[in-house]
């Protein structure tokens, strides 16, 4: 990961200290251990992309085989794969699912996240714990009463049924909660003596001054369900509905997994998130740190 | 024309009351200083007139109506912060718009009014900055900038000054002053340091722990203290206390000495003699205690001298260029005029 020329000085001190590192002689046991824990961490972290992509561009004949240069490399994989109207389609589910999703989580999380954080309400302190218990709920365990939901209302197998449970998230809430507590009070009073309604305050006064925390939801929720699988697998039925991860755990015939192809797909997957990543990252490495600050 | 009124202002938080009965009428384009120590309700006072803060009991008035119900926006008033509040994510120009919002000027009488208040602020230059871009004292600039584009009845300023450092303080209270005098607009500014207090108001108002203590000009409230607090309160070094008898024929100070002056009283009274390090003087004048010098200040033109008395330590003031030596035994004098007296009971100055 590289690290933009415009990180606050603030954060410098322990980067600097991960990458100034190799350059000197290891000076004591400490350290050795220490490079080399790093250094297995960087190996199995690398290890599966590294796979992914080779095999990716292996002939199937070959894909059990565990060496990382294929014998005879070959495109053939990503012609087939993009060439294939199915993967088309579930490239564009996914892309439009994990793009409202991140939208409408970014909006509904921060107007949650600020109204509990800067208005005094009675019942307040019970909603921000009501919303924090469901963070407690595993995604396995709510998969039943969503589909359930989903058959009675008719939303099995439709866009909304696969995006609906999560449109907010108690952890993207309790996220811009807790950022909007860093945003002094004295703007937003000084935003209503400006003249400006409440909802104007939190739009052009707050949301600008957590923009790093924006970018951070924005990442976590985008990769989210990007990669979602078990609720898609379970809400979807017909092939034109699958999203990447369901329609790829399906390639190959009923003998035969196509690893190749399910690495192919895989390996075009990672474009967008790594896009989305890029584009944000000199955010969310400010909001990491910040959001590890707070506490 | 009052421009600003409070009648019996009250407050309470929960059950707490922290302001108990706020009386004060504001002159139009008076500056009137609040001061008084931490948590004596100085900020709460400033927000209630800002409309940022419920008003529990009793009544704002600004302009002629009571603008209790009012939205802060609706108040004709605008507020400078202590930590300034500019946006950091606009530019100084869209900072100093933004006080604009509400108004219905049309677009080109908003430019030629922004530029107007830069023009005074000296901040033309500076339109197209961040906030980041730019020094303390400049950032101090553009909130005052956002909040004279209003051209409001009340400007309200709580302890603008105080995250500056101690040069850039004095000159900004100077530029505050000279802003008052040439835009005239009515001034509530909000303040724990007793010099920006003498410095710019026209009237201080006083208080401690939710009570007024005393509104006067800063030469009453300096010669003429309502109390043994603003007597304090008011003046660095801080003013001498010692203990004191008032009878029939006069003054009697716990040491001994015995002064005529013009306070007398049929019983006998406890009372506080308040006398200014700068009133007391080692020679001239009715003697009022005497003792060993302990610590020496020279501050240059004067030294500060802390001499041990029998009624306590006593900070005098005397000569930059041949000060006393330290545990030279020394009289300190003044003259009985400059004296003050308060009632020891009640802490109230005895008439
Ligand atoms: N939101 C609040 N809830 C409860 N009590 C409060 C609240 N705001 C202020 N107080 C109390 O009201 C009193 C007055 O506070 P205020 O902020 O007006 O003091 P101040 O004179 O401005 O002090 P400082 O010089 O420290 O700013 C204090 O005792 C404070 O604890
Ligand atoms: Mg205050």
């Amino acid at each position: 990961m590289t690290i933009a020329p415009d990180v606050p000085a603030g954060i410098r001190p322990t980067t600097d200290a991960a990458l100034a590192a190799p350059k000197g002689k290891p000076k004591n046991l400490g350290q050795i251990i220490r490079w080399l824990l790093l250094f297995a961490g960087g190996i199995l972290m690398i290890m599966p992309i590294v796979y992914m992509i080779s095999t990716s561009l292996k002939w199937p004949h070959e894909v059990y085989n565990v060496n990382l240069i294929p014998e005879e490399p070959t495109i053939e994989n990503y012609t087939y794969v993009l060439e294939d109207g199915r993967f088309y389609w579930w490239f564009v589910n996914s892309l439009i699912i994990a793009v409202i999703t991140t939208i409408c989580n970014l909006l509904f999380d921060s107007l949650v996240g600020y109204t509990l954080c800067k208005f005094r309400f009675p019942g307040r302190q019970l909603v921000f714990i009501a919303i924090l218990s469901t963070l407690m709920i595993p995604t396995e365990m709510l998969v039943i009463p969503w589909y359930l939901m989903s058959q009675s209302f008719g939303w099995l197998d439709t866009y909304w049924g696969i995006m609906f449970p999560g449109l907010m998230t108690a952890f993207g809430t309790f996220l811009m909660k807790q950022f909007f507590e860093s945003v002094p009070d004295d703007f937003i009073e000084a935003a209503r003596i400006d003249g400006l309604n409440e909802l104007e305050i939190w739009w052009k006064v707050a949301m600008p001054l957590v923009k790093p925390a924006l970018a951070a939801l924005a990442i976590f929720v985008f990769l989210g369900n990007w990669t979602a699988f078990l609720w898609p697998l379970i809400v979807t039925n017909s092939v034109d509905m699958y999203t990447i991860p369901v329609g790829l755990s399906g390639f190959g015939d009923e003998v035969d997994v196509a690893w190749e192809l399910i690495m192919t797909g895989a390996a075009i997957s990672t474009i967008p998130t790594l896009i989305v990543f890029l584009i944000f990252q000199r955010f969310i490495i400010r909001g990491v740190v910040m959001a590890g600050l707070k506490g | 024309m009052a421009n600003l009124a409070l009648r019996n202002l009250t407050k309470a938080f929960g059950n707490t009351e922290v302001l108990h009965g706020i009386n004060l009428e504001v002159a139009d384009g008076e500056f009137i200083v609040f001061v008084g120590p931490s948590g004596c309700g100085k900020s709460t006072t400033l927000r209630m007139i800002a409309g940022l803060e419920e008003v529990t009991s009793g009544e704002v008035i600004i302009g002629d109506k009571a603008v209790n119900n009012l939205e802060p926006k609706e108040r004709d008033i605008a507020m400078v912060f202590q930590n300034y509040a500019i946006y950091p994510h606009m530019s100084v120009k869209k900072n100093i718009a933004f006080g604009l919002r509400s108004s219905k000027l049309s677009k080109e009488e908003k430019e030629a009014r922004i530029l107007e208040v830069a023009g005074i602020l000296d901040m033309v230059p500076l339109l197209d900055r961040k906030p980041n871009a730019l020094s303390g004292g400049q950032r101090q600039r553009v909130a005052i900038g956002r909040a004279m584009v209003r051209d409001p009845a009340v400007f309200l300023f709580d302890e603008p000054l105080s995250n500056l450092d101690a040069q850039l303080r004095t000159q900004m209270r100077l530029e505050i002053k000279k802003l008052h005098q040439r835009v005239g607009n009515t001034i509530v500014f909000v303040t724990h340091d007793q010099v920006e207090a003498m410095t710019m108001a026209d009237r201080i108002v006083i208080m401690k722990d939710g009570h007024i203590q005393q509104i006067g000009t800063p030469a009453e409230v300096y010669h003429q203290p309502a109390n043994a607090f603003v007597a304090q309160f008011i003046g660095a070094p801080s003013m001498n206390m010692l203990p004191g008898t008032l009878n029939g024929k006069g003054l009697k100070l716990g040491a001994g000495s015995s002064l005529k002056t013009k306070w007398k009283s049929d019983s006998a009274l406890d009372v506080m003699v308040g006398v200014r390090p700068d009133d007391l003087t080692v020679g001239k004048g009715d003697p009022i205690v005497s003792g060993k010098v302990t610590v020496r200040e020279p501050l240059g033109p004067e030294t500060l001298i802390y001499v041990d008395t029998p009624s306590g330590e006593v900070i005098a003031k005397a000569s930059g260029r041949t000060p006393p030596e330290l545990g030279e035994k020394v009289v300190l004098s003044a003259d009985p005029a400059n004296l003050h007296v308060f009632d020891a009971k009640t802490g109230m100055a005895v008439q």
